[in-house]
């Protein structure tokens, strides 16, 4: 079947953002050298139209339809995380113009690679297919391993680029195991045919079991899950913070989009085979992310550490597989989305000339020399240790009803007594802050964009706690998927 | 006519190899190959499998495998290059400015 004018029309915002990213390459060489600012501007304008597109197609009839033979599927539930992957690109986009200066980034590839990779996450969003989905997941994944590496004056960078691409190699080939697995018991790769599979089949096979266990390990890689953590805390401090920023928001979150639509529709019918191993999982990573987050000096290090935690808190959104669920998780990732990009907007306003502003002892007194900073980082600690009225409160309220619903009390209780050991990290961070003299002066950027982000980061983390009614009612309406 | 559970066979020894190799080997050279080998006993599994059932989407998905392998060893060579060019070092366990 030739694909028609409508499956092009659906996939329009893919077509959108790829096309430009392949022009991009090609004007940079246009511009004077140093003078790549133009590039990053370009980039955030095809953000916007894309993000327009996807939000005109949510009026239109081609919502819920599939395009390519099913390939590709246009819902509700693909379009919410694909604006999560907009604002996360966009926002890291203006971060980047001024540690890109400051560190002496030259290159203007660095904004086409994060066009790349954003049409690798939409790719995964709306993948309806084992191949599509596969597809999008390197696409993603290879500009950020680039992206990773781009500070080569400092070593740290191209090490944890390094260490990020064996194990992302070796994670991808984990999981290819179990698609191709899945592909021989259930003859095919399509998300739907593999639930009627599964469902006429029913009972577990070994086979099946080491399939299931493929996608974990290669889906919990990217999420970064315990025990396939273990590249997080080198790649997340040793990448520029702005790509930070942009890999914890946008990429765990296509990677739970993905979860989140395997599991969840292809995988139904062996439920309670995976449920055991998945609870597993993310007990496992809320205590380790939480607790070894307590004895770091970094501050990358630490936020990536409370990264795993949040993975493991989001993966315990997946366990109920249902649509509260699955909109629980998606309201998190926007939570997770303006809290954590604002943290690492301060990070990235820390950074002038000697003051790395890595250090967890950088931010010692910052409170009276920064008064608006400080508050900034503290709304930011708040939300991301879950302490109401912020929106990291309500994102994970949301989460723990949908266990209570389904009749997973214990699990929502270990998930408190994890964020109570959480709350100590972050609290640290603030006390330092408020509570000690400064040794020195505090250097910070004169960046208008750098601060920007950072209030959107500050208003979506207290509207989305305030008010957390419109979104979630949205989420729930649009994203059905069980 | 040669049975399907001889590929699958081959395949997952294949597949164990790599995994000895990425996890066992200290060279980044040999991880690389290693990994390669991993992605191509999948590729193994997906004809045998599309050939058993008389359906062509596991030699799509073969096709897609090898390419992504291909663009993969692209960038981890270039990152490769960069970290000799800077440090020098050939060896996984010399890359530990950071303990991960």
């Amino acid at each position: 079947m030739m694909p028609g004018i409508k499956d092009i029309l659906m996939i329009l915002p893919e077509i959108v953002v790829a096309v430009a990213a392949c022009v991009l390459l090609m004007v940079e060489f246009l511009c004077r050298k140093g003078e790549r600012t133009i590039i990053g501007v370009f980039a955030i304008l095809t953000a916007s139209v894309a993000a327009a597109i996807s939000l005109y197609l949510m009026t239109t009839d081609y919502m819920g339809g599939v395009a390519f033979s099913g390939m590709f599927i246009l819902d509700g539930y693909s379009t919410m995380f694909k604006l999560i992957f907009y604002l996360a690109t966009i926002l890291s986009i203006v971060i980047s113009f001024y540690y890109t200066r400051e560190e002496g980034i030259k290159g203007g590839e660095y904004y086409t690679l994060m066009l790349f990779s954003l049409c690798g996450m939409m790719v995964m969003a709306s993948g309806r297919d084992l191949l599509t989905i596969y597809i999008g997941l390197e696409l993603m994944s290879l500009p950020v391993y680039v992206l990773t590496g781009f500070l080569d004056r400092d070593k740290r960078s191209v090490e944890g680029a390094m260490k990020y691409v064996i194990l992302g190699g070796f994670s991808s080939g984990i999981l290819l195991y179990g698609i191709s697995i899945i592909y021989g018991v259930t003859g095919s790769t399509e998300l739907t045919a593999i639930a009627r599979a599964f469902g006429e089949a029913g009972g577990l096979t070994p086979v099946v079991g080491l399939a299931i266990v493929g996608l974990i390990c290669g889906f919990g890689f990217k999420v970064a899950a315990v025990p396939f953590h273990a590249w997080t805390p080198d790649v997340y401090e040793g990448a520029p913070t702005p790509v930070t920023a942009f890999m914890s928001v946008g990429p765990k979150a296509a990677a739970f989009a993905i979860f989140l639509r395997v599991f969840t529709e292809g995988l139904l019918p062996v439920y309670e085979h995976w449920q055991v191993l998945v609870a597993v999982v993310a007990v496992a990573t809320m205590f380790y992310g939480n607790i070894v987050a307590i004895v770091q000096t970094n501050i990358k290090r630490m936020l990536a550490y409370s990264s795993i935690g949040h993975a493991g808190y989001a993966l315990l959104g997946l366990l109920p597989a249902t649509n509260d669920g699955v909109a629980s998780v998606i309201y998190y990732m926007f939570v997770y989305l303006f809290m954590n990009m604002g943290a690492f907007a301060v990070v990235v306003f820390m950074r002038r000339a000697s003051q790395s502003g890595e250090l967890i002892e950088d931010y010692r007194g910052l409170a009276k020399n920064h008064r608006a900073l400080s508050l900034a980082m503290l709304v930011f600690m708040f939300s991301l240790a879950g302490i109401p009225p912020t929106a990291g409160f309500v994102g994970k309220f949301y989460i723990f009803m949908a266990l209570v619903d389904k009749g997973m009390v214990e699990l929502a209780l270990i998930a408190v007594v994890a964020s109570a050991v959480a709350a100590y990290f972050y609290i640290r961070v603030v006390l330092l802050m408020y509570m000690k003299e400064p040794v020195r002066t505090h250097l910070t950027a004169e960046s208008f964009g750098v601060g920007l982000v950072i209030a959107v980061g500050i208003i979506g983390a207290i509207v989305l706690g305030v008010y957390p009614g419109y979104l979630i009612d949205l989420i729930q309406r649009v994203s059905a998927l069980v | 006519m040669v049975p399907l559970s001889w590929y699958i066979i081959v395949g997952s020894v294949l597949f164990l190899i790599g995994v000895a190799g990425v996890l066992f080997r200290r060279n980044i050279i040999v991880v690389l190959m290693s990994i390669e080998l991993m992605l191509n006993s999948v590729n193994i599994n997906l004809v045998a499998f599309s050939q058993y059932m008389e359906d062509l989407r596991g030699q799509i998905f073969a096709i897609f495998t090898i390419t992504v392998a291909a663009c993969e060893v692209a960038v981890a060579l270039g990152i490769l290059i960069a970290l000799v060019k800077s440090r020098g070092v050939h060896n996984t366990d010399e890359i530990d400015t950071m303990k991960g």
